[in-house]
């Protein structure tokens, strides 16, 4: 179970508390009626699940309630950093971290065991 | 006596403390503080089990909770049975029934014996190589007799009678393993100050001080400076010592399970007590110091009775005071079985031989062993083994091959060396490294705050290990924020250094051979099952582990794996890292599911949710229905009455008179702010602008692809404040949805919103009689047609406490809704109820409101649209706003297969036999004799009788449904065909008038 850092409350807490919430930075366009369907397309249907630092939404659902923003590695399952809904994406080069292949995979597992 | 193999002086058990127990209907005597494996030993009981796939007779090979092979049963009453324990942890306690498993008709002579002389057909693999074909033998005859032969143990038939514990704890520095190293870390770790826990799975601590007997620490017996030091540490505030605590699993940011015994093994436990506890550690640092495990040495007929490990041996004599026999052979690759033989020949056991697999064994043992008059094969091997239901002799040869001699022995130790416990390490994801010189998987590089210790992190010696623990107690605290007044030392001293170790096949069994040498006991995995994987293609150890079900087993592999992966290495002609590890997963022992449930079973299972008016509407003869977490009133029977009558008569009474509802359930959300009605604006497709205070409307709310995401009745009650209503199942999501667009997309509306769905009762007054029902209970409301016509809402007060009360309709009568404090519930219901019974009104339930509501087509989000509705398809169209520019959803709604001819649209159908009731689900075909597979165009989703018109009625989506009506359509049942006609969606009252009545 991971620890969370709320920014809003500013501390950590369980992740019992949280809820993920999907892709952060993806904004809803204002001229909605105007948009062609591939871009409608783009916008509501298209993610890109990434391997490694993803940027992503998630709701202190029992607690303050808040929606925040969160880069994570969807590799380690590490939390880099939260912030504040609103907020422009962190800069990253002094978050990312030295993330190792898992030796979990098949390709792992045929190439050099870590 | 406690077993004729107790050797006085030996172990520390007290002799005059005895228990006794049962196994297999025999009756043993045993001491306080015996395992099972243990006490068996002690009576010279070896053969406890027959292993899965050959039924070969199986003996105890460890003493501890590796092991594979020594599985039992434990009895304590027809409730409470445990199947699959490992004798060597289980203690004894007076009274127990243990039972063997995987026998019949008894342990010694086992029908299913016949699969070790039929071993030829059950090479790996075999299972799926053999019941391909016929194709119908599987499902009828290769299952269930696999079913049957499967499994060891018996699972209990009947519900766990035993409770168990859950507890959250915090510290700055968890120790799992309380050995020497263990202890070390946690002593200077707890003299800084930091809150320590530490945790050992064994019932005392110390691990291999168990067996260690030339071991002291300041000058102290190992053992007793082990409980000393655990004593001491129990009593600082600031530490928690947890014995029989099994640390099973570790997992993010050093969050590590811990599994308590607290029972297991007293006679009489107190019922108040849990079996087990659940801790849940979040660890700010943790120090890893789970030791070593022995291997066994893989030879020829290496799994009889008798055969165990030098370790495993060594325990039962300087612990538990146990010889494993009389005339005793040791064949190592390892210098540490050498002090099992010295410690039993001490005992007064003859030592048959030590068999050395190496040329040159380590000078100091061998040396030892010369003065002890011991022989010593150096160069040696066991390449084949005696005896039937125990071990009684052992053929030796030179390496290389040659003749073979035999042996009389009546048990034989064996050690390949130790492989270093990093479980806990690689479930926190550290990576492990291959250290070439010593054959072994180190911790490599870390990935939480955690730091390895002792033989788990390859340092052998034992000052090392004292010094690396007792600077790692005090890094971890340190980094805790904790710092130590003074420098803490031990000394410890012990009599030899180990060296030596092999993996893999032993002389005798190496790739020319087809002898069944064991790597996994449990799972019955031969060092030529490794190799004939490998032949078949599985390169990857983890599809050699999946071909072979090497390490498989409730042990997980703990002996096995390396031996697997060493011959799998060598057959490949790669090196060992080359080939991979598998992965080691949590559980690091069996964790019973009662553990890992805890309290969520039964009642606790998920939380109940009633309404205030709960216990009313139980004593006016209620049957509840489970929806969602609620228990909501399902119908009112009265005596004599079945549920079918009840609802009838419900549906009845409530279009002749008037019925009474209870609502509560639904989800209402208080909006409020200056822009509020603009934010509903976006989140319904409804316009709120012209909506004036006083009125309601139908609310219909989408996700962004269009489709209907939630319904309800919206009332203004003021300029800046709306009650909104949604589905019973829909509130909690309904408000995460407003929420988010609140907060993230709309951030710019001064609104805000409140969950208010437990805070208000509600309660529905439907039918013609309804106004007359709460006429006299209401004050401050003219509740006339023209004061107050369909969808209004007025605050005012009924029985003399405030309401928010709506004139609004789920049935299509005349309907109010009354909305009190949630407190004021129950009297106001009561009030209702009494005035309802004196106007020939009741109660009704949720049967009956589904029923009323499909008369009249009102549809059911969740039930008669599946996520793929528009409002369009659900006839709902009139209430997506023409004007508006900007809607959840609107976009979505224009999406070219959202505008589509053809989509399936929401209609009524009705049976040609007005009799038959169709099935909610069923598939719906335009020509039943067409062939399989039909086209299917749609489903019912709604069907009910309906006494009111007499006949059954159903809601369906068809495809083109609308274009239909009139039409003739099929319900293609297993046993019938239906036929049933395409209606409108509207079965009574169709021009709408009494709900203005």
């Amino acid at each position: 179970m991971l620890l969370i850092y709320c920014p809003y409350c500013e501390e950590e807490r369980s992740e019992l508390e949280f809820r993920q919430a999907g892709d952060a930075h993806i904004a809803r366009p204002t001229n909605m009626t105007e948009m062609t369907d591939e871009d409608f397309e783009a916008f509501f249907f298209l993610r890109d699940n990434v391997k490694g630092l993803t940027f992503e939404r998630w709701r202190h659902l029992n607690g303050c309630g808040r929606f925040f923003n969160a880069a994570r590695d969807t590799v380690s399952d590490k939390f880099l950093t939260t912030y504040k809904a609103g907020l422009p994406r962190p800069d990253l080069g002094t978050l990312r971290p030295a993330t190792e292949a898992t030796v979990e995979t098949y390709e792992a597992t045929e190439s050099d065991a870590k | 006596m406690s077993g004729a193999n107790r050797i006085p002086g030996a172990g520390r058990l007290t002799p005059a403390k005895t228990a006794r127990f049962v196994f297999d209907g025999k009756s043993y005597a045993a001491l306080e503080g015996d395992t099972v494996a243990s006490a068996l030993l002690a009576n010279g009981v070896h053969l406890v089990g027959r292993s899965f796939k050959y039924h070969r007779p199986r003996g105890i090979v460890s003493a501890g909770a590796e092991e594979p092979n020594a599985l039992i049963g434990v009895e304590r009453d027809a409730a409470r049975k445990q199947p699959n324990v490992r004798a060597t942890v289980q203690d004894v306690f007076d009274g127990m029934k243990v039972i063997s498993q995987n026998r019949w008709p008894s342990l010694a002579f086992d029908v299913g014996a016949v699969n070790n002389l039929l071993a030829p057909f059950f090479a790996a693999g075999f299972y799926y190589k053999t019941f391909m074909w016929p194709k119908q033998a599987w499902k009828h005859v290769y299952e269930p007799q696999i079913r049957a032969a499967a499994g060891l143990g018996v699972s209990p038939t009947e519900d766990d009678t035993d409770h168990y514990s859950s507890r959250y704890a915090h510290c700055d520095v968890l120790v799992i393993g309380a050995g020497v190293a263990g202890l070390s870390a946690a002593l200077a770790a707890a003299k800084t100050g930091a809150r320590v826990i530490i945790c050992d799975e064994q019932g005392q601590v110390g691990g291999a001080l168990h067996y260690d007997k030339s071991v002291t620490i300041d000058g102290q017996d190992g053992f007793t400076w082990a409980q000393g030091t655990a004593a001491s540490l129990a009593k600082m505030d600031n530490v928690t010592v947890l014995p029989r605590t099994t640390a099973f699993g570790y997992y993010a940011q050093n969050f590590v399970g811990l599994n308590e015994r607290v029972t297991e093994h007293l006679a009489k436990p107190d019922r108040k007590l849990p079996r087990e506890r659940l801790w849940q550690v979040r660890a700010k640092r943790v120090i890893i110091a789970t030791g070593a495990i022995e291997r066994h040495m893989v030879f020829a007929n290496n799994d009889r009775p008798g055969i165990m490990l030098a370790s495993a041996a060594r325990t039962f004599l300087n612990h538990f005071g146990v010889a494993v026999g009389r005339q005793v052979g040791v064949y190592t690759a390892n210098d540490s079985a050498y002090e099992a033989a010295f410690d039993l020949k001490r005992a007064g056991i003859s030592i048959a031989a030590i068999v050395d697999s190496r040329e040159q064994p380590g000078e100091g043992v061998l040396t030892e062993a010369r003065s002890l008059g011991i022989e010593v094969l150096a160069g040696h091997g066991v390449v084949d083994t005696g005896g039937k239901l125990r071990v009684s002799s052992m053929s030796v040869a030179r390496n290389g091959g040659g003749s073979s001699r035999k042996i009389a022995i009546d048990a034989l130790l064996m050690s390949a060396g130790w492989t270093p416990s990093v479980h806990m390490f690689s479930q926190s994801r550290g990576k492990v490294a291959y250290d070439f010189e010593t054959q072994r998987f180190l911790p490599g590089t870390y990935a939480q705050d955690c730091l390895s210790v002792g033989a788990c992190n390859g340092t052998n010696d034992l000052q090392a290990t004292i010094e690396e623990a007792l600077a790692a107690g005090e890094l971890m605290s340190n980094a805790s924020g904790f710092t130590a007044s003074e420098k803490l030392e031990l000394q410890g001293a012990n009599a030899f250094d180990w060296t030596g170790g092999m993996a893999g096949a032993a002389e005798g069994a190496g790739p020319d051979t087809t002898v069944k040498a064991f790597i996994d006991f449990q799972n019955d995995v031969c060092a030529k099952d490794i190799r004939l994987a490998v032949r078949e293609g599985m390169h990857s150890i983890e599809h050699i582990k999946r071909f072979t079900t090497n390490g498989m087993a409730t042990d997980q592999g703990k002996l096995s794996n390396i031996h697997g992966l060493a011959i799998a290495a060598e057959t490949l002609g790669r090196e060992i890292p080359k080939v991979g590890l598998t992965t080691f997963r949590a559980p690091y022992t069996p964790v019973t599911f009662g553990t890992l449930i805890n309290h969520s079973r039964g009642e606790l299972f998920d939380p109940t949710r009633k309404t205030p008016m709960h216990a009313l509407e139980e004593a006016q003869g209620a049957v509840f229905e489970d929806v969602g977490q609620w228990k909501r009133a399902w119908y009112y029977p009265r005596a004599g009455e079945d549920m079918h009558q009840a609802v009838n008569r419900e549906c009845e009474t409530v279009r002749d008179v008037a019925g009474i509802f209870d609502a509560s359930t639904l989800g209402k959300i208080e909006v409020v702010g200056p822009d509020a009605a603009e934010f509903l604006n976006l989140i319904y497709t409804n316009s709120w602008d012209t909506l004036k205070p006083g009125r309601c409307r139908y609310g219909i709310m989408l996700r962004e692809d269009g489709f209907v995401y939630d319904d309800g009745v919206v009332g203004r009650m003021a300029e800046d404040r709306f009650h909104v209503t949604t589905t019973t199942g829909g509130a909690a999501r309904v408000m995460n949805h407003m929420e988010d667009y609140l907060q993230t997309e709309f951030p710019h509306l001064n609104v805000w919103l409140t969950s208010a769905t437990e805070q208000w009762a509600v309660i529905a007054i439907q039918g013609p009689k309804a106004r007359e029902i709460i006429a006299p209970l209401v004050e401050g409301i003219d509740l006339s047609n023209e004061a107050f016509p369909h969808m209004s809402v007025r605050e005012g007060r009924i029985c003399g406490v405030p309401t928010r009360l709506f004139r609004m309709s789920f049935t299509g009568e005349t309907g109010f809704e009354v909305n009190v404090p949630a407190d004021f519930g129950p009297a106001v219901w009561a009030a209702i109820y009494e005035r309802a019974q004196a106007l020939g009104a009741c109660a009704y339930g949720t049967e009956a409101m589904h029923i009323l509501r499909a008369e009249k087509g009102y549809i059911i989000v969740g039930q008669d649209t599946d996520g793929t509705v528009t409002p369009d398809d659900a006839s709902l169209g009139w209430a997506v706003g023409k004007k508006k520019t900007d809607f959840v959803g609107i976009r979505g709604l224009r999406r070219p297969d959202l505008v589509a001819d053809g989509r399936k649209q929401l209609v009524g159908l009705l049976t040609k036999d007005p009799k038959v009731v169709l099935e909610e689900g069923a598939q719906i075909v335009a020509d039943p004799n067409q062939p399989l597979p039909m086209t299917m165009i749609g489903h019912v989703t709604s069907a009910y009788w309906s006494e009111n018109c007499g006949r059954s009625i159903a809601l369906a989506l068809v495809a083109g449904g609308k274009a239909k009506i009139g039409q003739t359509l099929y319900v293609p049942m297993p046993d019938k065909t239906i036929a049933v006609e395409v209606s409108d969606m509207v079965f009574i009252d169709k021009e709408g008038g009494r709900i203005n009545g």
